[in-house]
C-alpha cells in the first residue's frame, strides 16, 4: 500500500565538501545516512530523519543541511500541511499519534505578553555587579501568621534551601539516561538548588547526590521504597504533568533495561505503566492520608510537595491541596515536556501555567494560606525573563525540564518516545546514552543556571530591589500588551501605559 | 630516573565511535593539514595512526592508538630499526624509510595500535603524538572529551634490553 506520510526534512549534502567520512552514518540512530554498498558514497533516505540536527553539528566540513521539507500541500487555513500528515499518518498506522515535549502549537505564549519594570528617575536601579543580591529561595511550609510561638519549633517546618529560585524538574531514570541524571544532580548540587528524580527510582549512581534529590512518588510507585522516600531532600507526589493531564505513563518494555529495571524495581522487559489516577486516592482527604503516610514514613523532616497539571478549577484544587497538607505545591502548565504523551492530549488539554500560577496565586491569598505554602511552577519556562516574570505573578520558584534538556544538547526533535534520541538524553540505550558525557553535561546546566543567576540579578536592579524576596509576587512590576481586559483581570496586572 | 611523558589516554565510557579523532589524525599527518578537506581529495587519502573500534554488538567503541608503552615490544621486534623510542619525550616513532613492512610490530603491539596492513602503502604507520603540535589532533577533535592527554612520570628502565 502507498503510504501517504511525506518527510518532513530535506538533507542537503555538499558534495564538494563532504569527505565521505561516515561520521553522519554513524551519529544517526535513524539511520537516514548510509554508505551505498556498490560505490560507497553516502546517500540520505529523508523520510526517517526528525530534524535533531545531530549530523549538521557532527559533520566536520559543515557539508550538511537539514531543512523542512519544501513540498507542501496547496495553502489552507484550515488544512495546513501539519493536519493533513497526521491525518495521513493515522491512515497509515490506525494508531494514535504520540509525541515527545510540550504542547506544540505556536498558540500565544502569555510570558511574552507580559512585561517587567524598571527604575527611573524617582526610584535608583542598583548595579548588581557592585552591590549584593539575594536570590535565595527557601521551600516548604511556613507557620501561620497568627501563631506566635511556631516559629520556637523550626522542626515542625523542614525547609528547602535554594541559591537561585529554579529547579531541574522530574525526569525519570529510563526516559532519560543515567548521564542525564548525573548532569543535573552534579549540577544542582554545586549551584546549591536541586533535582528531581522523577518516578524511576534513585540510581546507586546518583545516590551521592541525594541532599539535593527531590524523590518522586507517583501512580506506579517504582522505586519507592523506605530507604528512598529517606534519601530524599524532599518527596514529591505527581498527580498529573502538564503534557499529558489525566493519564497515566507507559515507558515501553524496550525501555526497561536491567539497570531501569532495577532501579524502578520491576521486572527487566516489562512495560512500566504508570495509571491514570492514584488508585488510593479519589478525595482531598486521600491526598491528605497519602502525604501524612509519607511524613510519618519519614518523621516529618521533610517537605511533601504535591504536583499537579494545570487545568479548570485549579485554584480550588490547590486550595485543596494546601489544606491536605501539601507543604509546596507544584503547578505544570499545558506547555510541560514528556518523554512520550499523545500528540492530542498534549496540545488539546489543560491551561496556560501563567493564568493557572495567577489564579491559585490570587485564591490562596483570598483564603489566607497563601503565606503558608510554597508555590512552584513548571512547563515551558525558556529563561530568566520567565522566571522572573513567574516570581511577579507569585510564584516561589520554577522547575525547568525541557530548558534544562536543550542546555544539554537536546534540539526539541520531540522523538524522544522512540528511545533513539541522537544527543544521548532521552534515551537509555547505551550506544546513545555514551553520547552525553556527564563531565559536560554538568558544566552546560551549571552554566545555565549560572546565567540566569546574572540574569536575575540583572532584573531586580533594574527594579531597584536586592532580594528575590521583594519582587515576588509583586505584580505592579507588571504590565500586559495586548491583552484581553478579562486575562489582565485573571493575571492580576495592569496594561501597558497604565 | 623519572621523566614526564606524555599519553593519551581514552575513556572507554564516553567514546561514541563517530570517528572524528581518527579523521583529524589523518588530516594532521596529510599534505593539507589545515583544510579536511583538501587533505581528503587531494591525491591519496591520508594514513591515520590510530583506529576506532566498536564492540561486536556495536554498543560500545575504543579509540585506539599506541600507549608509548616504557619498553615497547614493538622496538623490540623490529628487525630493520626502524622502531625507536625517543627517550628525552618517550614517544615511540617508526621511520618511513626503515620499515620494511614485515608487520613483525604490528603483531607484537598488545594494544592492536599499528597501522599497516590495508592501507596499500606496504609501511608502519603509528601515533606520535603529534609532536609538532601543541596538543594531538585527536584529542582536540574528540567531540565528548572521551580522550585526555595526560602528562605521566615514568622511571625510565636504564636501557632496553637486546
Ligand atoms: S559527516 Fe559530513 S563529510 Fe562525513 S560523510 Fe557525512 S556529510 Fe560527508
Ligand atoms: S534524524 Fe537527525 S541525525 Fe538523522 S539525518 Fe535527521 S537530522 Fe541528521
Ligand atoms: S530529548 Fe532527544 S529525542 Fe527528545 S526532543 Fe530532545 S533531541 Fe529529540
Ligand atoms: S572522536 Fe572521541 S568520541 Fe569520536 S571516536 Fe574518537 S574518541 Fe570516540
Amino acid at each position: 500500500m502507498l503510504k501517504l506520510q511525506k518527510a518532513k526534512f530535506e538533507i542537503g549534502r555538499d558534495f564538494d565538501r563532504c569527505v565521505g567520512c561516515g561520521v553522519c552514518v554513524n551519529q544517526c540512530a535513524n539511520e537516514v545516512h548510509f554508505r551505498d554498498p556498490y560505490d560507497e558514497s553516502v546517500c540520505a533516505d529523508d523520510i526517517k530523519c526528525v530534524g535533531c540536527q545531530r549530523c549538521v553539528h557532527l559533520c566536520p566540513t559543515g557539508a550538511l543541511r537539514v531543512v523542512s521539507f519544501a513540498s507542501r500541500t496547496r495553502e489552507h487555513g484550515l488544512w495546513t500541511s501539519t493536519v493533513i500528515n497526521e491525518i495521513h499518518l493515522q491512515s497509515d498506522s490506525g494508531g494514535i499519534l504520540l509525541s515527545g515535549m510540550g504542547h506544540s502549537r505556536p498558540d500565544t505564549v502569555y510570558w511574552d505578553r507580559i512585561l517587567l519594570n524598571a527604575s527611573q528617575v524617582t526610584n535608583p536601579s542598583i548595579d548588581p555587579l557592585r552591590e549584593p543580591m539575594e536570590l535565595k529561595t527557601f521551600l516548604g511550609r511556613k507557620p501561620p501568621l497568627n501563631r506566635k510561638n511556631s516559629l520556637d519549633a523550626p522542626e515542625k517546618y523542614p525547609q528547602l534551601e535554594l541559591e537561585i529560585p529554579v529547579m531541574f524538574a522530574a525526569m525519570s531514570f529510563g526516559s532519560v539516561s543515567l548521564n542525564v541524571h548525573k548532569s543535573l544532580a552534579r549540577a544542582a548540587m554545586s549551584q546549591k538548588t536541586y533535582w528531581n528524580t522523577g518516578e524511576g527510582g534513585l540510581h546507586p549512581e546518583v545516590r551521592a547526590y541525594r541532599d539535593r534529590a527531590i524523590v518522586q512518588v507517583a501512580s506506579g510507585r517504582f522505586g519507592v521504597s523506605p530507604e528512598y522516600l529517606e534519601e530524599g531532600a524532599c518527596i514529591e507526589i505527581k498527580i498529573g504533568q502538564g503534557a499529558k493531564p489525566g493519564i497515566g505513563g507507559h515507558l515501553p518494555g524496550e525501555k526497561v533495561t536491567g539497570e531501569v529495571a532495577r532501579t524502578r524495581k520491576i521486572p527487566p522487559g516489562s512495560d512500566a505503566i504508570s495509571p491514570a489516577p492514584h488508585h488510593d486516592i479519589y478525595s482531598i482527604e486521600d491526598l491528605s492520608q497519602l502525604i501524612y503516610s509519607l511524613k510519618e514514613a519519614t518523621a516529618y523532616r521533610k517537605p511533601v510537595a504535591v504536583k499537579i497539571a494545570a487545568v479548570h478549577n485549579v485554584a480550588a484544587i490547590c486550595s485543596g491541596m494546601a489544606r491536605a497538607g501539601a507543604d509546596i505545591l507544584v503547578i505544570d502548565g499545558y506547555r510541560g515536556g514528556s518523554g512520550a504523551t499523545p500528540l492530542r492530549i498534549r496540545n488539546d488539554v489543560g491551561i496556560p501555567v501563567e493564568f493557572a500560577l495567577a489564579a491559585v496565586d490570587r485564591r490562596l491569598r483570598e483564603e489566607g494560606i497563601r503565606n503558608e505554602v510554597s508555590l512552584v511552577v513548571s512547563g515551558g519556562i525558556r529563561n530568566s525573563a520567565d522566571v522572573a516574570k513567574a516570581i511577579a505573578l507569585g510564584a516561589d520558584a520554577v522547575y525547568i525540564g525541557t530548558a534544562a534538556l536543550v542546555a544539554l544538547g537536546c534540539h526539541m526533535c520531540q522523538n524522544c518516545y522512540t528511545g533513539k534520541c541522537n544527543w544521548g538524553i532521552a534515551t537509555v540505550n547505551p550506544r546513545l546514552a555514551r553520547r552525553l558525557n556527564p563531565d559536560i553535561g554538568t558544566l552546560r546546566a551549571e552554566n545555565l543556571l549560572r546565567a540566569w543567576k546574572h540574569e536575575l540579578a540583572e532584573f531586580l536592579g533594574g527594579m531597584g530591589m536586592n532580594a528575590i524576596e521583594s519582587l515576588r509576587g509583586n505584580r505592579l512590576m507588571l504590565r500586559g500588551l495586548g491583552l484581553t481586559e478579562r486575562e489582565l483581570e485573571i493575571l492580576g496586572i495592569k496594561a501597558v501605559g497604565e | 630516573m623519572t621523566a614526564v611523558v606524555r599519553r593519551v589516554e581514552a575513556q572507554d565510557e564516553y567514546c561514541m565511535g563517530c570517528g572524528l579523532c581518527r579523521l583529524a589524525c589523518q588530516v594532521a599527518h596529510s599534505a593539507y593539514p589545515l583544510s579536511i578537506v583538501k587533505a581528503m581529495k587531494t591525491g591519496s587519502r591520508p594514513v591515520p595512526r590510530m583506529s576506532v573500534e566498536s564492540s561486536a554488538d556495536g554498543m560500545s567503541f575504543r579509540s585506539v592508538r599506541c600507549l608509548q608503552c616504557e619498553d615497547p615490544e614493538c622496538v623490540k621486534i623490529c628487525i630493520s630499526g626502524a622502531a625507536t623510542r625517543d627517550e628525552e619525550t618517550g614517544v615511540v616513532l617508526i621511520d618511513e624509510q626503515k620499515c620494511v613492512g614485515c608487520w613483525s610490530c604490528v603483531i607484537a603491539c598488545p594494544e592492536g595500535a599499528i597501522i599497516g596492513p590495508g592501507t596499500g602503502r606496504g609501511k608502519a604507520y603509528k601515533c606520535d603524538l603529534c609532536l609538532e603540535r601543541e596538543f594531538p589532533a585527536c584529542v582536540a577533535a574528540c567531540p565528548n572529551r572521551a580522550l585526555i592527554l595526560r602528562e605521566v612520570e615514568v622511571v625510565e628502565s636504564t636501557t632496553r634490553e637486546g
